[in-house]
């Protein structure tokens, strides 16, 4: 796939990471337009079958972004989430996507500058790691799933 | 509940690879509850195997359904209109639910999706222990509710057996010695004199050791 833009979505806590997006636009901190954000009200409502059909519609890149550790606001909802995003990651490499794909990150609604940083880290990640296959046997398909539209 | 765990993809997408058209099948019981086959479980599956398809270059179509039970021939009826449509089915659900299906529809390749594993209950959210092995003559009531067929690794009648220390048994930390618990359990209950009874060994006939088992109810048989 040529000039390859990796479409990453990001599934962000309430409480925190969208928050920190928010500070982040705030402060005027740029970060990649390929990060393409879900509000969610805890990190732990984001369910496994989220995550595996983000892939299947085409997405280079998942994470979860949730409060830091001993900070949910449901008390240990992002500990949930960040064992449902390792059982997932086992799942994905079964299915034969890299794990690495992936991710679950922490960060308070305060940390502007950690979001978008996160957010460029993994945008140049999955640069790296180039599309996933099944966004290139989706592309293959002249499906008309296009990469803008794929979420 | 019966308890299971889904097969490795691999296995899967062996079975599944001559098909266009797969209906996925899940069970709103045990298997849900043991979130292993119900209807999550489905979806789960059925977006890993698409993936997976994708990436070896095939294309599979897959419908999902899940049945309120698979091991009534009524529920399975809900899948009729769907058969025709489709070259294979996969199920979600234990092996009778694999059977019924297979026994409705026989020209239609039926597949397993989860390896069926024990009779047990919920020790704690997402750990499930074997508690019942369906001997066909419960003998819980002598053990205090402890159940020495299914708990313990020997299947003793009288123990407990050398190789239980300390509350555990020879095959890992982990597993509790069922005749040291019978014991614990004896002693809260004032009973330990049971635990001199002598019981002989055990008649393995209504345990499926004289062939597969069936229950007729007079009163509700047609």
């Amino acid at each position: 796939m040529e000039n390859f833009e990796p479409v990453i979505v990001a599934f962000c806590c309430h409480y925190c990471a969208y928050t920190a997006a928010d500070m982040a636009g705030s402060q005027r901190l740029a970060y990649p337009a390929n990060v393409k954000i879900i509000r969610v009200p805890c990190s732990s409502k984001v369910d496994a079958l989220h995550l595996v059909k983000a892939f299947e519609k085409g997405a280079d890149g998942v994470y979860v972004a949730g409060c830091l550790e001993g900070d949910c606001h449901f008390k240990n909802g992002n500990m949930r989430a960040a064992r449902l995003v390792e059982s997932v990651q086992k799942y994905l490499e079964e299915i034969g996507i890299e794990r690495e794909r992936l991710e679950m990150v922490m960060m308070s609604a305060g940390m502007g500058y950690r979001f978008a940083q996160v957010a460029t880290e993994m945008t140049e990640k999955i640069r790296k790691l180039g599309p996933s296959s099944i966004h290139v046997a989706l592309v293959g398909r002249e499906s008309t799933l296009q990469p803008a539209g794929i979420i | 509940m019966i308890t299971a765990e889904r097969k490795p993809l691999e296995e899967l997408i062996e079975y599944i690879k001559p098909f266009k058209r797969l209906l996925l099948v899940g069970c709103n019981e045990c298997v849900t509850v043991c979130a292993a086959g119900g209807r999550k479980e489905v979806g789960l599956l059925a977006s890993g195997l698409h993936m997976a398809m994708l990436k070896s270059g095939t294309n599979i179509e897959i419908h999902e359904h899940t049945l309120e039970r698979q091991c009534d021939p009524e529920y399975i009826d809900e899948l009729v209109p769907m058969i025709d449509s489709v070259d294979a089915v996969m199920s979600m659900a234990c092996g009778c639910g694999v059977q019924e299906i297979a026994r409705r529809f026989k020209g239609k390749p039926v597949f397993p999706a989860v390896n069926t594993k024990f009779m047990g209950a919920s020790e704690r959210q997402g750990v499930w222990s074997e508690r019942c092995q369906g001997c066909g003559d419960c003998l819980l009531g002598k053990t205090g509710g402890v159940c020495p067929i299914a708990r313990c690794a020997k299947q003793l009648m009288n123990g407990p057996c050398g190789g239980s220390t300390g509350g555990h048994c020879e095959i890992g930390e982990d597993v509790d010695c069922a005749w040291a618990l019978i014991w614990e359990r004896l002693k809260e209950l004032g009973q330990e004199d049971r635990f001199v009874e002598i019981t002989p060994a055990k008649d393995w006939r209504p345990g499926g050791g004289a062939g597969p088992r069936k229950i007729i109810r007079e009163d509700l048989a047609e």
